[in-house]
């Protein structure tokens, strides 16, 4: 029984819902016998590992979908051992080198070249070079990706790389240069309620228009996240209606919550309860920049102009100093009391 | 992983009869940009004076050591390569070090290999009897990722060896070789290639793959909107849309726009790129207004280069020009 997400992914090319015209280029571009190195870039849900899949299907046939999953093990130049999942077909090898964290270079030097460097035995009946992917290419380190440019020029004969990142702001530059860029942008919001609808209907359920509306509005036109709702929101109550309600993401109301509290005094004793907070969201594994991102929109909200500004600029400090960091909740909390004494202050002043 | 690594099938007992042909050694793909890398320091484009010189080195069967550097795309790796191929023939492979960035480079590989490397000493006559240059070539591809401590251990190799090696340094960033380093050798600054050169080059290739490409000519390449889409450029209209956004002071709108652009997948670094000459050129804006945008522009595309947040920075931006422009 699997989740609608992977139940009704398209599996070709052809099958695609949205971004045709795309879906027809790619297309075209597997028919040529030659293939250059790819960069799918966009948002989370906006489906690039859908198209990749398709891609290599096109190219390889449904050989593709045999995969098998190992754990590999490297040994770093300071004799650490990292352990790295990876996914393979006798086509294309799938690999999450940041799983490494800091020391993913060793993987883009080991792996990918041994994987580069070895030729396809029997090249009748199939392409001659194999393909690795790499996902969540940006959070690869500046080393990792410097490692990765010339191994991408050297062995091109043998190795084609699909890149998936989410924002190419982090890839530097010569990567960049080095694949053709595909954009792959989040689905609009009749898209999504056309493939909520057709996905109901193929599992005979009916589901209102309005209901479907609401559920893309959570969802951020992410896909994904929209599907998922939509399955839990059956779970919850079988037959749709319209005005069902739809359960929100408990970390989203909890962030609400604690941007509130914040509003609402700011006082040490808060700094300190607010800490607790954070803490828990930590712990349940909210990514940090998420945190961030949340509590900054909740609290502008009901603030002037230069109070926004101001809780910009600290913002996008603390936020950038946390990316460098390895402690999290320093520079949250430290954001928080920044924004409670710019708040308090000028609230002082004006009254 | 190791059948992955091994063969293409998985099938069992395919091995006799694929084997016994050897694929015909058919002509493997290969994208253009291999295919029409410079065989050969003249068909080096645009660099004149760098190609001048090699060419006399080649000439002369010497060479200094160096140091290449510009942005990337100029033809640094191509220009030293094809020089080092003229210069040894068919010994090109004994006699080249190659080591970039996905190679281990720590300061032991200075210590161990690239040393052992540079004190083999070279013949001067080949196996066939010509002569040929007494040296080695060490070429060590993008050099500025090359930690301080490692750079400092080739210092001193660098001298000693000189009678039979020479060091061949490419970056981007000259910045980030430490003086001792760039004194040692000769500078060598690729510049960016002009337009018509570009231009030149592309319509070579294209009469090389035959005229199906013809039709459309390549200035057609340079300048539509589907090059824009495939090389990532994003739309000017988003530019100005930003801009006037901004002016009208609206934080909400502001928001909705940079969601907007999240969803269509552009990347902020590279709104960010153009964006600064969007603001330099612009007729509208006074010089305070454009100093204080670019200062702020400036720091944001440092963070975000550095892992900072893309939503953050460019929300960031929008405040500091909504200030800057009232």
């Amino acid at each position: 029984m699997a989740l609608w997400v992977d139940k009704y992914r398209p599996r070709e090319l052809s099958k695609l819902d949205f971004h045709k015209d795309q879906a027809a280029n790619l297309r075209n571009l597997c028919k040529q016998s030659d293939f250059p190195h790819l960069m799918f870039y966009g948002p989370s849900g906006a489906g690039k590992k859908t198209r990749i899949m398709c891609l290599l299907r096109e190219m390889y046939g449904s050989g593709v979908e045999r995969l098998r999953s190992e754990t590999m093990t490297f040994t770093t130049p300071s004799n650490r051992k990292v352990e790295v999942m990876t996914v393979s077909s006798n086509y294309h090898l799938e690999v999450n080198p940041s799983d490494a964290g800091m020391y993913d270079r060793t993987v883009v030097i080991d792996l990918i070249k041994q994987v580069a460097q070895t030729h396809q035995i029997e090249i009748s009946g199939q392409r001659e070079f194999k393909v690795i992917v790499i996902s969540e290419g940006d959070e690869l380190t500046k080393d990792a990706q410097h490692a990765l440019r010339r191994t991408m020029e050297k062995y091109v004969a043998t190795c084609r790389i699909i890149i998936s990142v989410n924002s190419t702001s982090r890839i530097i530059p010569a990567i960049r240069s080095r694949c053709l860029g595909i954009r792959v942008a989040a689905p609009n919001e009749t898209e999504i309620v056309s493939i909520l609808q057709n996905t109901c209907k193929r599992e005979g359920l009916a589901l209102p228009v309005e209901l479907a509306k609401r559920v893309v509005d959570k969802s951020e036109r992410n896909l994904r996240r929209a599907l998922l709702m939509l399955e839990a929101a059956k779970v919850a109550k079988a037959p749709f209606t319209a005005n069902q309600e739809i359960p929100d993401l408990d970390w989203q109301v909890f962030l609400r919550e604690t941007a509130s509290q914040i509003i609402s005094e700011q006082t040490p004793a808060k700094l300190e309860k607010i800490r607790e907070r954070l803490y828990e969201l930590l712990t349940q594994g909210v990514p940090p920049n998420l945190i961030f991102r949340g509590l900054v929109e909740q609290l502008v909200n009901n603030c002037d102009m230069s109070i926004k500004a101001k809780t910009l600029e600290f913002a996008t400090e603390y936020e950038h100093r946390m990316q460098s960091g390895a402690k999290h909740i320093f520079h949250l909390e430290a954001f928080v009391a920044q924004f409670m004494n710019i708040y308090k202050s000028s609230f002082l002043s004006w009254s | 992983m190791q059948a992955f690594l091994k063969t293409g099938k998985s099938t069992a007992g395919t091995g006799d009869k694929s084997q016994g042909a050897p694929a015909a050694r058919r002509k493997l793909p290969a994208p253009w940009v291999e295919k029409y890398r410079p065989r050969n320091v003249d068909d080096v484009v645009e660099q004149s004076e760098v190609v001048a010189v090699l060419r006399k080195c080649v000439e002369g069967g010497d060479l200094p050591n160096m140091l290449l550097y510009g942005p990337p795309g100029t033809g640094k790796t191509s220009t030293i390569l094809a020089a080092s191929r003229q210069i040894f023939g068919d010994m090109f492979k004994d006699r080249i070090l190659e080591l970039n960035a996905s190679d281990e480079r720590g300061i032991n590989v200075v210590r161990t290999k690239i040393k052992n490397f540079s004190q083999i000493s070279a013949s001067s006559v080949r196996p066939d009897g010509k002569p040929c240059p007494p040296f080695k070539i060490i070429i060590l591809d993008e050099a500025d990722s090359m930690t301080h401590a490692a750079q400092s251990a080739l210092r001193r190799t660098m001298e000693k060896e000189s009678r039979s090696t020479r060091f061949c340094l490419i970056c981007n960033y000259v910045s980030r070789i430490i003086v001792p380093i760039t004194s040692r050798c000769s500078k060598f600054r690729f510049k960016a290639l002009g337009e018509d050169k570009v231009i030149d080059r592309l319509k070579y290739i294209c009469e090389m793959e035959g005229s199906c490409y013809r039709l459309k000519g390549p200035e057609h390449v340079i300048n539509t909107a589907d090059l824009f889409e495939m090389s990532g450029v994003i739309p000017e209209y988003y530019l100005e849309d930003y801009l006037e956004i901004c002016r009208s002071g609206n934080y909400q709108r502001l928001e909705q726009f940079v969601r907007e652009i999240g969803f269509s997948a552009y990347s902020v670094g590279q709104m960010m790129e153009q964006f600064v000459e969007f603001i330099v050129d612009h007729p509208g804006l006074n010089d305070p207004q454009k100093a204080t945008i670019c200062d702020k522009l400036g720091e944001c595309c440092f963070r975000l280069q550095d892992g900072g947040s893309e939503y953050l920075q460019i929300m960031d931006l929008g405040c500091c020009i909504i200030l800057a422009l009232k």
